[in-house]
């Protein structure tokens, strides 16, 4: 075995999983793991570490998986993770962990992420569990919304005694994880479901159908329900659109409702009663992770899908792997290319779009070349159905209802990044919320940044 | 869950239930609605709220078989229970929020469309609660599908019943009835119009015809109803707005009826499709025109 490669993974072979909604990737079995865990050289002064928006002891788990004992390496990993089977597959590990990885200099970074599946995952399989704090302290905290920042929040809360509830306002728990995220990418019974069942042992309560703003306000939850402290984790739920002529026609469909119906009501699946159209011919406009997943879920659905991006693929947002995927499955990646309208056949639904051809011209302010559009380029492609991935921002709900608490330009909730104290005396908050949209690992970083706090400021109350 | 606390048959295909939801029913008001989902499997469907009781924590909805969560859910007797019953969602009807005295100088028409009477309801009573009396016209196609009436008699100034087929009342269209009123020298400040999106269309058309200010409610396709999805969206003059978070309710005379009635359809043979699958199982092979098959 080639020390400077890493241990390759197992997967569903391309063509076959274009038709099926199976996770995509295998993981790693056991003697798996423990060779590639031996690739490890253990640095004194792990870099690793430092990558890590909620620093796992990185060195330390891997090598428990080098010496076999998976259940010592599960303590270490969820001594810093409440979520780490989904970290395992959502993480951006190449620009986060391994990009540090000193074996990346010479050869393959040592593969992270596959290995904190492996071990999250043998967790699930032999029931682990995390360990529970020997009493409570009496302490009331809400933390509102279930996604990633929601979960670590509370979950770190329990570990240190206090008595967590978490408000959902859908029906299931997991926010983007369960609505956003395909099953293809991340299984929600055999993961999400089991992961979160975990931080409930932990000895927090949840409650679904619960919309802060409307069924209850953040002021009432503290002045009449007793909670001391609250925690805004609400995610970024608002989608975007473009503005062009045709978006509201019959066929034009936001990202987040196209995988809200897949994934969250699994439209998917004949059994369940929500309908979705799934189209023939479908343009995705936009290249981050959610243009790749809806593209991947249209595919899988029975479309030809394009992906229309208005600059190259060295710009795709997407990780790597995800557009890698992508192109494994067949989806057509149309680059440098804007809609400018898109067209409306009699009936109401979508006949096609109007494009301009695009190219790139002096860096913008995200240091990225700007696109600029090549005059006389104008055509038009035949689709039936388009799916607007450009991006999310956070529901104004929570924050125009909750005297004090300010947004700035773009409705994100102002709070400090290092420990979530917003402009209310009380309320933190982090995450997607804070952020605008971003990763699964940065809004679990903020969600423990502000169970910290939180600690703190009741100490100090 | 979110027990049944009593279900009954209004009309053929049409139910009421009230259910125990103590979180919705604590801030409610008229004009909200909620999402209700009866099981696992079930789709999220957007009801406006009929009525609510704070102390006994009871929230009233109306339900209508369309598809086949709807039939599904209109099977359910009291004391079973729903999986799933979130809101109050969207915003309150705007008159709760206007100083009383300056309500109580306005005149109001209400005009229920079938299933609309449900959503109608309690802002009728909410007003009559606070010393005003509406007037209101409930239309339907026939007279066993008018429902609510004894207690519209109840909260309502004049109340006038319409039957397309002439069963009962006023034999014809609600636009007919408003026209006739206003014929007959009555005056309006505002009217509200719910009901099914061609009825409000045309209510609409005739309300700016006589130059009264209307307000409807609107009840696109929706998934989450928190703002997350888009489906509602809708034009109202030049802009898009979400029905759940902006609306449910809007200035009726710059609504796009046109547009957001093919929107509407959008689901209509897969949810045809579900129903048939349903009410058939493998017998079904086609031919019915609903099912494409």
């Amino acid at each position: 075995m080639d020390v400077l490669k890493r241990v390759p993974v197992r997967e569903q072979d391309a063509k076959v999983r274009a038709t099926n909604f199976e996770e995509v990737c295998y993981g790693y079995n056991k003697e798996e793991a423990v060779e590639e865990a031996a690739r490890c050289i253990n640095c004194k002064n792990a870099k690793c570490i430092e990558g890590c928006p909620v620093a796992i002891n990185i060195p330390g788990f891997v090598s428990k998986v080098k010496d076999g004992d998976i259940e010592a390496a599960y303590e270490v990993l969820s001594a810093a993770s409440a979520l780490p089977a989904v970290c395992g597959r959502v993480c951006p590990q190449e620009t986060q962990c391994e990009c540090r990885c000193i074996r990346g200099i010479k050869g393959d970074p040592v593969s992270i992420g596959k290995l904190e599946r492996f071990v999250a995952d043998y967790a699930l399989e032999n029931n682990l569990v995390p360990k529970k704090p020997e009493k409570t302290n009496g302490h009331k905290i809400a933390v509102i919304g279930s996604g990633p920042a929601g979960l670590t929040c509370a979950g770190e809360l329990a570990k240190m005694g206090y008595l967590v509830t978490v408000f959902e306002a859908l029906h299931e728990l997991g926010g983007v994880l369960v609505y956003g995220i395909p099953e293809f990418r991340l299984p929600k019974e055999a993961v999400v479901r089991k992961e979160i069942e975990k931080v409930k042992d932990l000895g927090v309560e949840f409650e679904t159908n619960v919309v802060i703003g409307r069924s209850v306000t953040i002021d009432q939850l503290i002045e009449d329900e007793g909670y001391e402290a609250v925690f805004v984790g609400s995610g970024a739920g608002l989608p975007m659109f473009m503005g062009i002529p045709g978006e509201t026609a019959s066929g034009v469909f936001s990202a987040n409702e196209y995988l809200t119906r897949s994934n969250l009501m699994k439209a998917f699946d004949p059994e369940y009663d929500t309908p979705i159209a799934a189209g023939k011919k479908v343009a995705v406009v936009g290249g981050g992770n959610v243009a790749m997943d809806a593209a991947r879920t249209a595919l899988r659905l029975g479309a030809e899908v394009h992906i229309v991006y208005r600059r190259s693929e060295a710009e795709l947002p997407a990780r790597v792997e995800e557009v890698h995927h992508a192109k494994e499955e067949g989806i057509i990646f149309n680059l440098l290319t804007n809609p400018t309208e898109i067209l409306v056949g009699e009936d109401g639904w979508v006949r096609g779009m109007t494009c301009v051809k695009m190219e790139l011209g002096e860096p913008d302010a995200s240091g990225r070349r700007r696109p600029v559009v090549i005059d006389g380029s104008e055509f038009e492609i035949e689709v039936d159905t388009v799916i607007m991935a450009l991006g999310t921002s956070p529901n104004p709900l929570i924050a125009s209802t909750t005297k004090g608490l300010e947004t700035n330009k773009w409705g994100c909730i102002v709070a400090d990044e290092s420990t979530g104290i917003t402009k209310k005396t009380g309320v933190f908050a982090g995450g997607d919320a804070v952020s605008g949209a971003a990763t699964v690992i940065l809004a679990m970083g903020a969600g423990k940044a502000a169970a910290r706090s939180i600690d703190d400021y009741v100490n100090n109350k | 869950m979110y027990r049944i606390h009593k279900a009954k048959e209004l009309a053929d295909k049409i139910f009421l239930m009230e259910v125990e939801a103590p979180r919705v029913a604590k801030r409610c008001y008229p004009g909200q609605f909620v999402i209700v989902k009866i099981d696992e499997k079930g789709e999220r469907i957007p009801l406006t709220i009929c009525d609510y009781d704070r102390e006994k924590g009871l929230v009233t909805i109306v339900i209508q078989t369309i598809g086949a969560s709807t039939q599904r859910m209109n099977s359910l007797k009291t004391g079973d229970e729903f999986r799933d019953f979130v809101g109050p969602l969207g915003n309150p009807s705007e008159f709760i929020f206007e100083d009383i005295e300056e309500l109580k100088k306005k005149k109001y028409l209400f005009v229920g469309g079938g299933l609309g009477t449900a959503p109608v309801y309690p802002q009728v009573k909410w007003l009559k609660e606070h010393g005003i009396d509406a007037d209101v016209i409930v239309g339907a196609k026939t007279k066993d599908l008018i429902i609510l009436e004894e207690e519209m008699k109840k909260v309502a100034g004049n109340y006038y019943p319409c039957t397309d087929d002439g069963s009962y009342g006023f034999a014809g269209l609600v636009t007919a009835k408003i026209e006739e009123l206003a014929a007959q020298g009555k005056h309006y400040d505002v009217c509200v119009a719910i009901g099914p999106m061609i009825m409000m269309k045309f209510a609409c058309l005739t309300t700016k015809k006589l130059g009264i200010p209307t307000i409807v409610s609107m009840n696109p396709t929706m998934v989450d109803g928190t703002g997350m999805c888009g489906a509602c969206r809708l034009h109202v003059g030049e802009e898009v707005k979400f029905a759940c978070v902006d609306g449910p309710e809007f200035d009726g005379h710059l609504i796009n009826f046109d547009e957001a009635m093919k929107r509407q359809r959008m689901y209509a043979t897969q949810e045809g499709k579900a129903l048939l699958k349903l009410q058939e199982g493998d017998t079904h092979h086609g031919g019915c025109g609903v099912c494409a098959g």
